[in-house]
């Protein structure tokens, strides 16, 4: 016993080091987990008011970019519009409008320089935000929320380590899986393309509808390189992210009414 | 206590500067420099090392929330208190002198403190970037970052450094 003690007081620092360390990195991998500790959620609300100061100084600096962004939409969607004039007639658009909800929201934190990235909004579960919905921008997808407060929610984006979005080839339909790797923000990678499938520099990249996050048909990206592997077997595609994630302002969170009934839908098929 | 208050100002100063400046600059997405480990490197020697930890592992934990990385800056912060010690024997190659009380340029010398400096830095920047990608294949990614964003952490704190505490005129 006296040893012990004698033990733990010629190595306190040490030990206390270890203590903490193990602390910090236990913190550090339970965050990793899909879904972030509910204990920074909290802390998002915190943090929240704190950007958000720092927002309504540097939105100004943006705001003809921002106005430029919105004006290109609308005129988007305009078009849109003329082009479909019997929006009734096709079921298809009109399940899109009734099951996906479009939240607009402002980005009051986010960054690109890390290996898993995230984006702070500025509307939590008052605004009808909850966890697992898919947020976009006006050019593209953008990321998936992963946790919400009463006026704040937190979002990876999709440069994040555990963020794999189910794109398909506008193209020939085929599906694909996207990820980031790390490094250049602007360039995500689609691995395992079977040999057969032709990919050329330029082919467009949209949602495939399969996640329950996404509405099918959302810019996601383009191809910039194609890279054969070595052994032929399966290769893999460098995409360009239409999203540029360094300016992301102004996006919209998705929420899927249908999404319950399509969850509980897949575990009784689990069950079977 | 003017020594307590001197301490806190600062700590609150280099997270506020941090949050608001420097977390936004990431030049191409790799380039991204962290100062606030300056916090850590300017307290006393005479503090003991028990009361460095604490105080790192309160700076880190103060960083992670306002970067919502739980765990990430602790870790690193918890290693460069631990390290300091260590670090201020490598740097001066001597047992202290009884005047050193605190490891600023105007005690120690703009020579000793940028070896001094840097080290942690390194220290602090390979633990940060390591822990965050945590995956040995990316690790020349993890080096490549250390590599540029360290020199410009180093130079802005040498920076505040020089223009906060200037050497004493000799």
């Amino acid at each position: 016993m006296i040893n012990l003690i004698r033990f733990i007081q010629k190595h306190h620092v040490l030990l206390l080091f270890l203590l903490l360390e193990i602390i910090a990195l236990n913190m550090l991998f339970r965050s990793n987990a899909y879904h972030r500790s509910a204990a920074f959620t909290m802390n998002s609300a915190v943090s929240g008011v704190f950007y958000r100061m720092h927002k309504s100084v540097t939105d100004y600096f943006y705001l003809q970019q921002t106005n430029e962004q919105l004006a290109q939409e609308n005129a988007y969607l305009r078009q849109q519009l003329q082009h479909n004039p019997v929006l009734s007639e096709k079921d298809s658009l009109i399940l899109n409008d009734t099951i996906f909800h479009y939240i607009p929201a402002r980005v009051v934190s986010n960054n690109v320089q890390f290996r898993n990235n995230y984006i702070v909004l500025n509307k939590g579960y008052e605004a009808g935000i909850e966890k697992d919905m898919g947020i976009i921008s006006p050019e593209g997808v953008a990321g998936i929320i992963t946790g919400v407060s009463k006026n704040y929610a937190i979002g990876m984006s999709l440069l994040h380590k555990f963020a794999a979005i189910s794109v398909r080839f506008k193209r020939n339909g085929n599906l694909a899986n996207l990820s980031w790797q790390g490094g250049d923000y602007r360039f995500g990678i689609i691995d395992h393309i079977p040999t057969h499938l032709v990919v050329n520099k330029g082919d467009t990249l949209i949602t495939s509808g399969n996640s329950h996050l996404f509405p099918e048909g959302i810019l996601v990206g383009t191809v910039e390189d194609y890279i054969a592997s070595d052994d032929g077997a399966l290769n893999q595609a460098r995409i360009r992210f239409t999203t540029d994630f360094n300016r992301l302002r102004q996006v919209y969170v998705i929420d899927n009414k249908h999404r319950s009934e399509l969850d509980s839908l897949l575990m009784i098929r689990v069950d079977e | 206590m003017n020594n307590f208050l001197r301490h806190s100002f600062r700590f609150v100063a280099l997270i506020f500067i941090q949050v608001m400046v420097l977390n936004h600059i990431h030049i191409g997405g790799y380039v991204n420099p962290f100062i606030y480990p300056l916090f850590i490197m300017l307290l006393p020697f005479s503090m003991p090392h028990w009361l460095l930890l604490f105080l790192g592992f309160g700076t880190g934990f103060t960083l992670d929330l306002f970067m919502s990385t739980p765990g990430l800056h602790t870790a690193a912060t918890v290693l460069v208190a631990f390290v300091r010690p260590y670090i201020v024997r490598l740097a001066s190659g001597a047992p202290l002198p009884e005047s050193a009380s605190e490891p600023t340029i105007a005690v120690m010398g703009s020579r000793w403190f940028f070896s001094y400096s840097i080290s942690l830095i390194i220290i602090h920047h390979l633990a940060l970037f390591l822990l965050e990608s945590f995956d040995p294949q990316h690790l020349s990614d993890s080096i490549y970052r250390l590599l540029l964003s360290a020199p410009l952490s180093e130079a802005l704190i040498l920076m505040l450094v020089y223009f906060f505490q200037p050497p004493r005129k000799r």
